[in-house]
């Protein structure tokens, strides 16, 4: 019989060396990054090595105002956004899927079908229009056009994610709350909310993880008026004009955008990675 | 365990009922109720839950979509009123060169990066499923770039790596690459940095397919062995059959996604698709339209042909779906 390249057991060490390999190339950028960042600027382009062979934190303290108003501002503006729409998709989607999940009424399973549809919808098919009718509101230049939609349950994703889970929460909680006289917001609230936590919290961090990292919506709802600035677009918009001279600063001030990532992936590793083999969650 | 829990929460609501109950509907100076039929209030409460959704559906989803297919048929700059002009845009995208350039520019980029993404997934997803020391820590290694890969930041440090005489080339001159190209300074390689930084976020769809590899049944390859199949037979007897389901589902997210990148593109190319618009992908032609030009007409109408073709392209995933996904449980 012919053996293929897959046929011969690979050593277990040349095999772990492979992974690892492949590992230091993965982390590679991500290593030249953090390096790069603590370099004078002119060690950034003349070496492939990742240590500074001498070190600065000017890029950081430079960098810090280096983007035309403080980095404060832009952290702040994104924190805020994240938190309103983080609050924003919990309260509506959870509602929705309630709604789905629990009670009857007519036109159910048309609705149903809509949502699922209004999940696989590229933005751009309604951005446009969208643009057209917050700019008649006055809101362009704010982050309104950004949150308010999160209020209205538009992350359709999210809400069949806790419909899933609702319905396998057991139905006789509901029947005897209800045999107790117990309305339908208080079972929501009292009973479907609690014991939906895990579901919510998927919900939670993948609005913040998302919204934290959007640039597309926030460009086009933001620019023209750089105080509403989040850090993404602070950073498309510090790329664009910037000289040759600070791409440290530049480096510093993205590495400071990831952080908050980081700090998510590390509490919630287990989660993020769970939700991502069991529902497909990117990151 | 699962059963006594049930009961510990049932008695858990029970606790506080009684105090919930009766207070609504002895409050004085309430309004008289109207009889409803018991399915009557529970409609109503269905759409007072549905609210929020329904109004985001009808005014930010779908009302946007049929708007935009209207403004797609009109001249509109916001300045002025939409002015009629029936198939005008269409008829200009078939003859405009940098759309043209812009559809190529995204299917190539989607051709290319999509399967070496999934490729690079799947075979790294079968060697970590052969089990490893410290394998969450490697899972996490191989993660990561997919967690922060479409970021802002990510593509700065794409741009400066990738930059005039920037560390690619420092590190292409320890394998004796001494002229490389200019990278992302020449239009035949621009989008292929692009690609790079797409096939680098495999992480995602590998963390899916270590799941689906953990549920096949280890009997399967124990029969194979005594039948002395080798690896690579059940590697495409076995493992690929029972992950093909995974491998669609992965194949039709990423399609979907790449159709609409746009950050890399739009940093490293400091949002003009440039050089010679070779990293001019189609969204973020549709930006410069719209949003540079404020031509929304001619915006919407790149936005549906995008739809459609996404659509059609989902659609046609599927259909040739049929001969290579196999679903055991209608197998058995």
């Amino acid at each position: 019989m012919r053996r293929h390249g897959l046929g011969r057991r690979l050593p277990r060490g040349v095999l772990h060396l492979l992974i690892v390999a492949g590992g230091v190339v993965m982390l590679y950028p991500l290593l030249w990054m953090i390096g790069s960042s603590l370099k004078p600027e002119s060690q950034i382009f003349s070496t492939s090595s990742i240590l500074p062979s001498t070190w600065t934190v000017s890029n950081y303290t430079q960098g810090w105002t280096g983007l035309g108003y403080s980095m404060t501002g832009f952290l702040v503006n994104s924190l805020v956004l994240c938190a309103l729409c983080v609050a924003g998709n919990l309260i509506s989607c959870s509602l929705a899927a309630f709604a789905f999940a629990r009670l009857r009424f007519p036109l159910r399973k048309v609705l149903f079908a809509l949502m699922l549809a209004s999940i696989m919808l590229p933005l751009h098919a309604t951005i446009v229009p969208q643009y057209i009718l917050f700019k008649y509101f006055g809101w362009i230049g704010t982050i309104l056009p950004l949150v308010v939609p999160k209020f209205l349950a538009v992350d359709a994703f999210f809400v069949f994610l806790l419909v899933q889970f609702i319905r396998t929460i057991p139905r006789e909680l509901d029947d005897s709350a209800e045999v107790d006289g117990c309305g339908r917001f208080r079972l929501f609230v009292r009973i479907i909310l609690p014991l939906s936590i895990p579901a919510l919290a998927t919900t939670a961090i993948f609005t913040f993880l998302w919204t934290w990292g959007d640039f597309f919506t926030q460009l086009v709802y933001l620019s023209g008026n750089p105080a509403s600035f989040t850090v993404p677009v602070a950073l498309g918009a510090f790329v664009d004009s910037t000289s040759q001279s600070s791409w440290g600063q530049l480096l510093a001030m993205s590495l400071v955008s990831l952080l908050p990532i980081f700090g998510f992936f590390i509490a919630f590793q287990r989660l993020l990675l769970d939700g991502i083999s069991t529902t497909g969650l990117r990151g | 365990m699962q059963l006594e829990s049930r009961g510990s929460q049932a008695r858990a609501v029970r606790a506080w009922l009684p105090r919930a109950g009766g207070l609504v509907e002895q409050g004085p100076g309430r309004l008289p109720r109207r009889k409803l039929s018991r399915r009557q209030r529970e409609a109503l409460a269905a759409y007072l839950f549905l609210l929020p959704w329904l109004v985001g559906m009808v005014g930010i989803t779908l009302g946007p979509m049929l708007a935009s297919l209207w403004i797609s048929f009109t001249r509109y700059n916001l300045l002025s009123p939409p002015h009629w002009i029936g198939l005008g845009n269409y008829d200009a995208l078939l003859h405009d060169p940098l759309f043209a350039s812009a559809v190529k520019v995204t299917l190539l980029y989607v051709g290319v990066s999509v399967p070496i993404q999934i490729g690079f997934a799947l075979f790294l997803a079968v060697l970590l499923n052969r089990g490893m020391k410290a394998l969450g820590l490697v899972r996490a290694v191989y993660y990561i770039p997919s967690l922060l890969g479409s970021s802002v930041a990510i593509a700065i440090v794409w741009r400066t790596l990738f930059g005039y005489d920037g560390t690619v080339d420092r590190v292409v001159e320890l394998f004796g690459w001494h002229n490389p190209p200019a990278w992302i300074d020449d239009p035949h390689t621009a989008v292929y940095t692009l690609v790079v930084l797409a096939a680098w976020q495999f992480g995602a769809p590998m963390i899916i397919f270590l799941a689906g590899l953990r549920n096949i049944p280890k009997e399967l390859y124990e029969a194979a062995d005594v039948d002395g199949a080798h690896r690579w037979l059940q590697f495409r007897r076995i493992t690929l059959p029972l992950l093909s389901p995974l491998i669609l589902f992965n194949l039709v997210l990423q399609v979907i996604g790449s159709f609409q990148a746009f950050t890399p593109a739009y940093v490293i190319s400091g949002g003009t698709g440039g050089p010679a618009s070779s990293t001019l992908f189609y969204t973020l032609y549709l930006y410069q339209e719209a949003f540079g030009q404020l031509d929304m007409g001619y915006g919407s109408a790149m936005a549906w042909v995008l739809l459609v073709a996404i659509v059609a392209v989902t659609a046609a995933i599927f259909a040739t779906s049929r001969r290579w996904v196999f679903y055991m449980d209608r197998q058995a």
